[in-house]
């Protein structure tokens, strides 16, 4: 039993109707209570879908218990076939369907049905929703794609685009135009928009290019074991990785890399003087695996920014990140309980939170600058433009992303230096969010409460003098500034911090 | 006055509803000393975050226990850590006097057995009160949560003799104040709203208990009062001018209170709402309305809207419709009005689509894929989370309904000419 007050995952049935509400012309039938239904709402109020969800729900009730729920279960199937006349039929079962015992997938595939019947096995007690759909597009494509002879032009399927994915809609338009100006052709997008015979015709494509492993690394493998596709192991998330995603794709077809680089902006704009203030800028970094490494990447190598902290949720991807953060130096937080993750942060202190929605509540509370990076996000992170993460429009798009949360770097110099001015102060807020600016206040912001790291025992004890000077310093920089203080003084076996130890500390830090 | 709808349909389908554990979403609003741990699944975290979404943030006064692989082996270990997560939580907050150990469809259809860890529970934590209650999505819809969480509190109420009004129903603090003001103007004193603020609330009920409903969906709580003695004063809900007029006016006729002191103490609330209503009326009479089983609101609701505004209510459907407590609103509404009871969503949707009406009242499943097909909607969770009940939120509450229509109207993306 583990107690979870939020959580970054749904159950794995979440995950199967990702793929089935992907799709055109597949039906879900779902062996679950009402409640379940729920479900309907993430794609239509997050994701803003203009459909139901092709999920039709059993929503058998405690009097259906004691008599025939495997019969509830094969009338649904029978009436969605006739009703919505799907190309092929997806079964499963939810948490408490589990329990029950039905077996919807076999009963389905007893009833000769006219159209193929995909059944899903999700352990919804061990596992959860990007398992599921990592898991339902595997059986999908197991099941379904045929062997096919290679299309003549080199051709590729991109993997793993579902509903609900974190920009997943403008990442295979920006792939598909990359690979295009390579020369080579979209065979299949899967499951994002594909039709039973999409599936079918996986086979024709020279290789996989796999977007996101979190749904689609099963699918990849099996593909490349049963159709001899290569599939790519670069994830093209910023400047540098969409270089070596390029240079994969050219090594896997002997094709040159013949790609537009002219509306490629992120280097200048991060090399550009006024960028000089993101130097060294303490980042904490969270996500799905896959998100949350390429984010270290750029945040390091193509922001300057320092990464003090880097997690993910999916334990799947668990060691590539442990392996990333080695690198980096910090050390991999792997969990999926956010009070973790809310811990970690106090004690780093960061500037800057990159994660999911998760973390932006966190950042709220602890008033640090924050953007939303990864799933899982909330309706605002599906905006109506083109907005990818991935190739050279989504290293622009991370850059603005990254940038906008944070004060501008004249700004940081005119709160530095006129602390008392009623325009330029701590509560203000960043000038270009008009929304946040308020009067300035005396006392002291409830957030320096929560940016005092808990240091234990033998902490040192801060002068009144010191403490006066400390708030002087603007609010961004003063966690930091007061736990280098902090550590300094331990260092040193100072027990009590003065205006001369936080100046020392200041000079000793100094960059 | 036309007659009213003579019979009920009663479908069995596929249901588009919440289960009850959504309750907890205003419930742990109400009740700040409370704490609400489901034990369930996955599945239940996901829904309260979903259904929640950010609208509250806060570490919330709810969490879920949830069931893994291990806890399904065996039920002694599976009651041992329950008793470990709840040491871990109150450890946690040692601010709640109150946990409630919520049923889950998982927790019901494995039969573990949550009243029995109620008092086990109770018996290591004395400082803490702990009680149980089922929002399960195979017993439970949407606001039948909070149904059982106050039939629940309705069962532990000590036994009294003096004479007492008892409300059920759990509203926003603001409509709360405004009715607890209006009763004291009519003289009424011995109040006591269920679900309290406050644990430590000394609240009696007895064969001297009256008791009202300000919720229609509160069924078995009103069925646990009566059993403890207590006499329900029927009265149709108190929405709009008229609504709130007659359910106040229900308890002067119950109780032979002074008529004259009724009509100063609502004399100018009631004449408020009435202008506000009348104001708005031109954007909403005539117009048709389909409301999908959601909340059980549905038919006092559309009493209001057809009563008071002129409306014209097509088709009511209620997840399930209790005759005792729905029957004075139901005998308000026009003959032509389909009654509904259960549902089968996609013949329903058929009927949506058949009649076309201005405004369909629906689930946040529904409501965008409708919008796609050209129908006006209004979510109905808003009229569960939004302050409506008595006459200060008359017009708050006609506003609801008129504002998709306004906007459809104030929408205009075609080319200048």
């Amino acid at each position: 039993m583990k107690l979870a007050m939020w959580t970054y995952e749904g159950p794995p049935h979440v995950g199967a109707m990702r793929i089935a509400t992907a799709m055109k012309g597949v039906h879900y039938v779902l062996h679950a209570p009402q409640g379940d239904t729920y479900a309907d709402l993430l794609f239509t109020m997050i994701e803003r879908r203009d459909h139901r969800p092709p999920v039709t729900y059993t929503t058998f009730q405690a009097r259906d218990l004691g008599a025939d729920t495997a019969q509830l279960l094969q009338d649904a199937c029978r009436d969605a076939v006739e009703r919505f006349q799907p190309d092929a039929l997806l079964v499963g079962a939810s948490c408490t369907a589990e329990l029950i015992q039905d077996d919807p997938g076999g009963l389905a595939e007893g009833m000769n049905l006219s159209i193929p019947v995909v059944p899903l096995e999700l352990p919804s007690y061990q596992r959860k929703e990007n398992f599921g759909a990592d898991e339902t597009l595997f059986q999908m494509v197991k099941r379904l794609a045929k062997p096919c002879p290679r299309d003549e032009q080199i051709s590729c399927n991109l993997l793993g685009p579902t509903a609900l994915g974190f920009r997943h809609r403008d990442d295979v338009a920006e792939l598909t135009k990359l690979l295009g100006e390579m020369g080579i052709k979209i065979n299949a997008v899967m499951p994002l928009n594909a039709r039973l015979q999409d599936v079918e015709r996986l086979g024709a494509a020279h290789f996989n290019v796999l977007m996101y492993p979190e749904t689609a690394e099963s699918a990849a493998r099996y593909l490349e074991r049963a159709f001899d596709q290569p599939f790519t192991k670069n994830i093209p998330i910023g400047v540098g990785a969409t270089e070596d995603f390029l240079a994969e794709i050219s090594t896997l077809t002997g094709l040159p890399v013949t790609v537009d680089r002219s509306r490629l902006r992120l280097p200048w704009w991060s090399r550009s003087v006024d960028s000089t203030y993101l130097t060294g800028k303490r980042v904490f970094i969270f996500g799905d695996a896959t998100h949350a490494c390429a984010m270290a990447r750029i945040a390091r190598d193509e922001l300057g920014f320092q990464v003090v902290g880097l997690g993910c949720y999916n334990r799947e991807g668990a060691r590539k990140l442990r392996q990333l953060a080695e690198e980096f130096g910090v050390k991999g937080l792997v969990t999926d309980d956010h009070l973790e993750v809310e811990e970690a942060i106090v004690e780093l202190v960061p500037e800057l939170i990159l994660g999911t929605q998760m973390e932006r509540h966190i950042a709220k509370r602890l008033g640090t600058a924050c953007a939303v990076v990864s799933a899982p996000v909330h309706v605002q992170d599906f905006p109506a433009r083109f907005a990818p993460q991935m190739g050279f429009e989504g290293a622009n798009v991370i850059f603005d992303t990254v940038i906008h949360p944070l004060v501008m770097g004249l700004e940081e110099h005119l709160l530095t230096m006129f602390r008392e001015d009623f325009e330029f102060h701590d509560a203000a807020g960043p000038s270009h969010h008009g929304a946040k600016a308020s009067k300035p206040i005396d006392n002291l912001m409830p957030m320096d409460e929560a940016n005092v790291p808990n240091l234990g025992d033998g902490a040192p004890v801060w002068h009144q003098d010191a403490e006066q000077e400390l708030k002087k310093i603007p609010f961004f920089v003063r966690g930091k500034a007061r736990r280098n203080t902090e550590e300094y003084a331990r260092e040193r076996g100072v027990v009590e911090i003065s205006r001369e130890t936080l100046y020392d500390a200041k000079a000793h830090y100094a960059r | 006055m036309t007659a009213a709808p003579t019979k009920i349909l009663k479908e069995r389908g596929q249901h588009e509803v919440f289960c009850g554990l959504t309750s907890i979403l205003w419930l742990h609003r109400k009740m700040p000393d409370a704490f609400f741990l489901i034990v369930g699944s996955r599945t239940c975290a996901h829904l309260m975050q979903s259904a929640a979404g950010v609208m509250i943030f806060a570490e919330p006064r709810f969490a879920t226990a949830i069931l893994e692989e291990g806890d399904l082996a065996g039920m002694d270990d599976m009651h041992e850590e329950l008793d470990r997560v709840v040491a871990q939580l109150l450890s946690r907050r040692p601010d709640i006097k109150r946990l409630f150990l919520v049923g889950s469809c998982p927790s019901e259809v494995i039969k573990l057995d949550l009243e029995k860890a109620a008092s086990r529970l109770h018996g290591i934590y004395d400082h803490v009160a702990i009680c149980n209650f089922s929002g399960s999505g195979i017993e439970t819809t949407f606001t039948q949560g909070e149904d059982q969480c106050l039939a629940t509190l309705v069962s532990q109420l000590r036994e009294g003799d003096e004479p007492n009004l008892v409300i059920l129903g759990a509203l926003p603090d603001v409509v709360e104040g405004q009715m607890k003001l209006l009763l004291s103007q009519m003289g009424v004193s011995n109040v006591h709203v269920l679900p309290t603020t406050n644990h430590d609330d000394d609240i009696w009920v007895g064969p001297n208990t009256s008791f009202m409903l300000t919720q229609p969906f509160l069924t078995d709580a009103w069925q646990m009062m009566t059993r403890r003695g207590a006499t329900y004063i029927e009265a149709g809900f108190p929405f709009g001018a008229e609504g709130s007029y007659r359910w106040l006016r229900a308890l002067v006729d119950a109780w032979g209170l002074e008529l004259e002191l009724f009509e100063q103490a609502v004399a100018k609330p009631y004449a408020r709402a009435k202008d506000a209503l009348a104001r708005i009326r031109p954007e909403l009479e005539g117009k048709s309305i389909f409301f999908m089983p959601d909340s059980q609101l549905e038919v006092p609701l559309a009493r209001f809207l057809h009563e008071e505004l002129g409306m014209r209510p097509m088709e009511v459907g209620m997840p399930y419709v209790t005759p005792g407590i729905h029957a004075t609103d139901m005998d308000a509404l026009p003959e032509y009005c389909l009654i509904s009871e259960g549902q089968d969503v996609d013949l329903q949707l058929a009927r949506v689509r058949k009649h076309r009406p201005d405004i369909t009242v629906c689930g946040l499943g529904l409501a965008n894929p409708l919008e796609a097909e050209g129908l006006t909607t209004k979510w109905a969770i808003e009229l569960v989370f939004t302050p409506v009940h008595f006459f200060e939120q008359a017009a708050d509450l006609a506003g609801l309904f008129a504002r998709p229509l306004r906007r459809s109207g104030l929408l205009n993306m075609d080319a200048a000419e």
